[in-house]
Parts: C-alpha cells; sequence; structure tokens
C-alpha cells in the first residue's frame, strides 16, 4: 500500500465513524464535534484528490464558521440529555422508512453508473488549485456561478427580513 | 512501501525546524508576559517586576513554576473531557499557524542545496492560516460551555461571536494584498514584496484593517470583551486553575506573536531588510539567513510593543460599539479598499 492509500483509508474510517457518532450521540454539542471532525476528514480526503482550495473553504466556512452557528444555537438553549424530549416509536420507524426510502433512490439513481472505469485522479490533475479554479468558475461555470451568488444574497436578505420582524 | 522512500535528511531538517520555531513561540510568549508587565510598569510610573533575577528577568519563570503547582480543580459539574480539551484546542491552534511562515531568507549550502526557512511552502498559504484561526475559536467555545458556568458561557459566545466577526474584514482587507501578489504562498508574498516595495506603502488602509482585526482576533484590549472583569467576574477561563488557565493565557500570548509575524509577512515585508539590497552584499550563506531573521524578528517586537501599548492606553470597548465597528465600518472600508485596489490594478495594467 502507498501513502496516499494507507491515508485514504484512514480518512474514511475516521469520516464514516465521527459521521455515525454524529447521528448516535445522545449529547447535541457532542454531535456538533463529531460533525466538525468529519468536516475535517472529509477536507483531507479533498486534498488527496488535490482539491487544495476546496479543502481548506470546508474548513473555513463549515467547520470554522457554521458550526460555530451550530454551536451557539445549541450553547444557548441548553439542550442536554435529560431536555431532549423522548420521541415516540413510531416517530423512529417513520425516520428509519424514510432514511431507507432516500439510500433506496439514490442507490436506484446510481446503480448504472460506471465506476469501475471512473477512477478519482488521486494526487494529480491541477483544476482544484486556486489560479484553475478561479479561471474555471469565471469563464465556464460563470452562469451558474452568479445565480448560485444570487441565491446566497436573498437568503441573506430573507433572514434580514425575518430577524427584522417583531 | 513508499514510506520509507522519503528523504532522511528532508525529515531531520523539517523536525529541527519545527521544534526550533516551537521552541521560539514559547519563548517569546514566556518573556512577552514580563514585557507586558515591565511595560505597564513604565506607563504607569513604577518598576513592574522587579525581585526575581536581575531587573526581575526570570519573573516568568517563577509565573510558570507558580502555575504549575498550584491545585487543579475540575469542577463537579463540568463536562470532564471537554473541560480538558478546550485549553489543548487553543494551544495547538495557536502554535500550528507558524507552519507557513517564512522566519528568514532560505539557507544555501555549499553544495547549492537550499533550504528554506519555512516548515511548508503550501500553495494555500495564507488561507491555510485563516482556516486554523477559524478553528481557534473552539477552544474559548468549547472551555467557556464546559465549564458549567454561567459567565464563562457568555463570555464564550461574546469571544466567538467576536472573532467570527472580525474574520470577515480581515480575509477583505488581505484580498487587496492577494490582488497584488497573485499567489497565496507566503515566500512568494515575501519575494513580491522585496522586488516591488512593502505592501503597506500601497495598502496604508488595508493595513489599518487588518491590524484592528488583529487586535481583536487575539483579544487583546480594546477588544477584550470575553474578559471583562467588570462584567463578567474573569471570562471563559473563570473554572480554569493550574496550567490549563496557564495554557489559555499562553495562548493568547502566542497568539499575539504569530499574528505579528503574520502582519510582517504581509505588509511590512517579511524578513526584507529595508532601504538596502541585501542580496548585493555578497555575504556568506548563514550570515544572510540569522541577519535576515534577525530583522523578521525586530519587526516583530515593534509590533508585540504596540500591542501592549495599546492595552494600557486605551480603555476597553462596549460590545454594542464592538459589533457596529465590525459590521458597519470595517466592512465597508474593507471592500471599498479592495474595490479601489481592483480598479486602480485594472487601470494599471490597460
Amino acid at each position: 500500500m502507498s501513502i496516499t492509500q494507507i491515508l485514504f483509508w484512514l480518512l474514511s474510517v475516521i469520516a464514516i465513524f465521527s459521521a455515525l457518532m454524529v447521528v448516535s450521540s445522545k449529547n447535541p454539542v457532542y454531535s456538533v464535534l463529531w460533525l466538525i471532525l468529519t468536516f475535517f476528514s472529509i477536507s483531507g480526503h479533498y486534498i488527496l484528490l488535490n482539491a487544495q482550495f476546496l479543502a481548506i473553504v470546508n474548513i473555513i466556512v463549515y467547520a470554522g464558521a457554521i458550526m460555530v452557528l451550530f454551536l451557539f444555537v445549541i450553547m444557548l438553549m441548553n439542550l442536554n440529555k435529560e431536555t431532549e424530549p423522548q420521541k415516540h416509536k413510531w416517530l423512529r420507524m417513520a425516520g428509519a422508512i424514510a432514511g431507507g426510502a432516500l439510500l433506496l433512490v439514490l442507490v436506484a439513481a446510481l446503480k448504472n453508473v460506471d465506476i469501475k472505469n471512473q477512477e478519482a485522479l488521486v494526487n494529480e490533475g491541477n483544476v482544484g488549485l486556486i489560479k484553475n479554479l478561479g479561471r474555471e468558475l469565471f469563464t465556464t461555470y460563470v452562469v451558474p456561478f452568479e445565480i448560485s451568488s444570487i441565491l446566497f444574497l436573498s437568503a441573506m436578505v430573507g433572514t434580514i427580513v425575518i430577524g427584522k420582524k417583531e | 512501501m513508499e514510506l520509507l522512500t522519503i528523504k532522511i535528511w528532508f525529515v531531520l531538517e523539517k523536525v529541527l525546524l519545527i521544534a526550533g520555531i516551537i521552541g521560539l513561540s514559547l519563548f517569546i510568549a514566556m518573556y512577552t508576559t514580563y514585557a507586558e508587565r515591565k511595560v505597564a510598569g513604565w506607563m504607569q510610573d513604577r518598576h513592574g517586576p522587579n525581585r526575581a533575577g536581575p531587573f526581575g528577568i526570570l519573573q516568568p519563570l517563577a509565573d510558570g513554576g507558580k502555575l504549575f503547582f498550584k491545585e487543579e480543580i475540575i469542577p463537579l459539574a463540568s463536562n470532564k473531557f471537554l473541560f480538558v480539551l478546550g485549553p489543548a484546542l487553543a494551544m495547538i491552534t495557536a502554535l500550528v499557524t507558524s507552519s507557513v511562515i517564512p522566519w528568514a531568507a532560505p539557507f544555501v549550502t555549499k553544495e547549492g542545496t537550499v533550504i528554506p526557512m519555512q516548515v511548508a511552502d503550501v500553495d494555500m498559504g495564507i488561507l491555510l492560516v485563516f482556516s486554523i484561526v477559524s478553528v481557534g475559536v473552539y477552544g474559548i467555545m468549547i472551555g467557556g460551555w464546559s465549564s458549567n458556568n454561567k459567565f464563562s458561557l457568555i463570555a464564550a459566545i461574546r469571544g466567538a461571536s467576536q472573532m467570527v466577526s472580525y474574520e470577515l474584514p480581515m480575509g477583505l482587507a488581505l484580498l487587496a494584498v492577494l490582488f497584488m501578489t497573485g499567489s497565496l504562498k507566503m515566500s512568494e508574498i515575501v519575494s513580491t514584496q522585496i522586488q516591488h516595495g512593502w505592501h503597506i506603502i500601497y495598502q496604508p488602509l488595508g493595513f489599518i484593517i487588518f491590524f484592528i482585526c488583529a487586535l481583536a482576533e487575539c483579544n487583546r484590549t480594546p477588544f477584550d470583551l470575553p474578559e471583562a472583569e467588570n462584567e463578567l467576574n474573569f471570562g471563559y477561563h473563570q473554572e480554569y486553575s493550574s496550567m490549563k488557565l496557564g495554557f489559555y493565557l499562553f495562548a493568547e500570548y502566542i497568539n499575539m506573536f504569530i499574528s505579528s509575524a503574520i502582519m510582517v509577512t504581509l505588509f511590512l515585508g517579511g524578513y526584507d531588510i529595508p532601504f538596502v539590497n541585501e542580496a548585493s552584499w555578497g555575504l556568506p550563506a548563514f550570515w544572510m539567513t540569522f541577519i535576515s531573521f534577525s530583522v523578521f524578528m525586530a519587526k516583530i517586537f515593534f509590533f508585540l510593543f504596540v500591542f501592549i501599548w495599546i492595552r494600557w492606553t486605551i480603555p476597553r470597548f462596549r460590545y454594542d460599539q464592538l459589533m457596529n465597528l465590525g459590521w458597519k465600518k470595517l466592512i465597508p472600508l474593507a471592500l471599498l479598499n479592495m474595490i479601489i485596489t481592483a480598479a486602480v490594478m485594472l487601470l494599471l495594467k490597460k
């Protein structure tokens, strides 16, 4: 095994384990902390694919900013193990069924995809470098890029409108 | 195994460099606490520490010893694992940031091998620093929350929201610099400044914004709201004692040191000696590296002095003033600075 493969398996194990812990932790603060670890391991995967910019931005935006807001809400609401409401049994069943249905849809959508011949470029390829990525975003993909930025802007305006309402 | 193909000298060189930088950061942080008390004494017309050793030079060791031997208290109602994780995270994030800073001119051996005085010259350079800084919030938040104390929690939330808010103008001020260098690599940011002059000449506004944000990011006066004693007793580390408290206090000084180093690298030419072309002197490689390192450290010491100077002259902001300054004044100013820089650069190129 080369070092990239060792790293890949290590990161995958961390990512999946911490993602499972996000769901199964009783304490919501622990869930958020596990989610941060998940983001870090996913960033590691991005670096293995030589998508450095994506890796760093993933940490800055998701692990550094969005998760802080999650923590704010959870800490201020003082959600603990004790205060977590007990859910009904049928609610859990409904959750399991809904999740299973989503899995089914994903599997159905991806079952004809040719995965075996589409190996990820590990440690090579330079689209992920910031110069190439920026050029691509502002030439080839400029319309979807601008549309998504307008979407963000409208979300921001919407938040302020809702927040200003008494 | 490809693991074994890594050159042993390369590993040794990097390990030595990392050990050196961490040792240096700790040492400088130690003596910044001493400098802080001496400068405070000087500004308030008194002596400052002068009992331990000549001029009180051993005072930091005495402080450290005292912190080590204090009783370690973990509150019963606290979350024990997170209570220990908090200060550890604060310390780790403070130390990791130094990995991308070029500390001196690269050392060239007689055989012609170039040894950069930088742990990792990654493409993402300065963005890596920002990502670590943004993760540094968790040290404060986890510590404050796990203490199970309302004052700690409020202080932690204040600290975190302050750091998240001031990261934005900081990033925008940085963008204007990046327009001029065209690269995120720290080594290239320094080399463009050596060629074309320091960024502080072209970006005075950007520098001031960056400096104010650095003060806020380090939780220094006038923005030390997380430690506002009159409102919050002691701040987010209220329940901490012994070396865990020491870690929090120490991390603040390391952050000061590292942010000074980053400001020097971004705006004051890094290890460049002003007004002279040192490459034409033909000095031996060792002396080149040594002199450039000394110049770099001198610039850092200047910034550390300014940090201390500000602490003992300017009173603390109110919380709403802090938020108003960050969101309503610094961000528009930084945006304006960015647009003007972009426009001027576009005009000059045409």
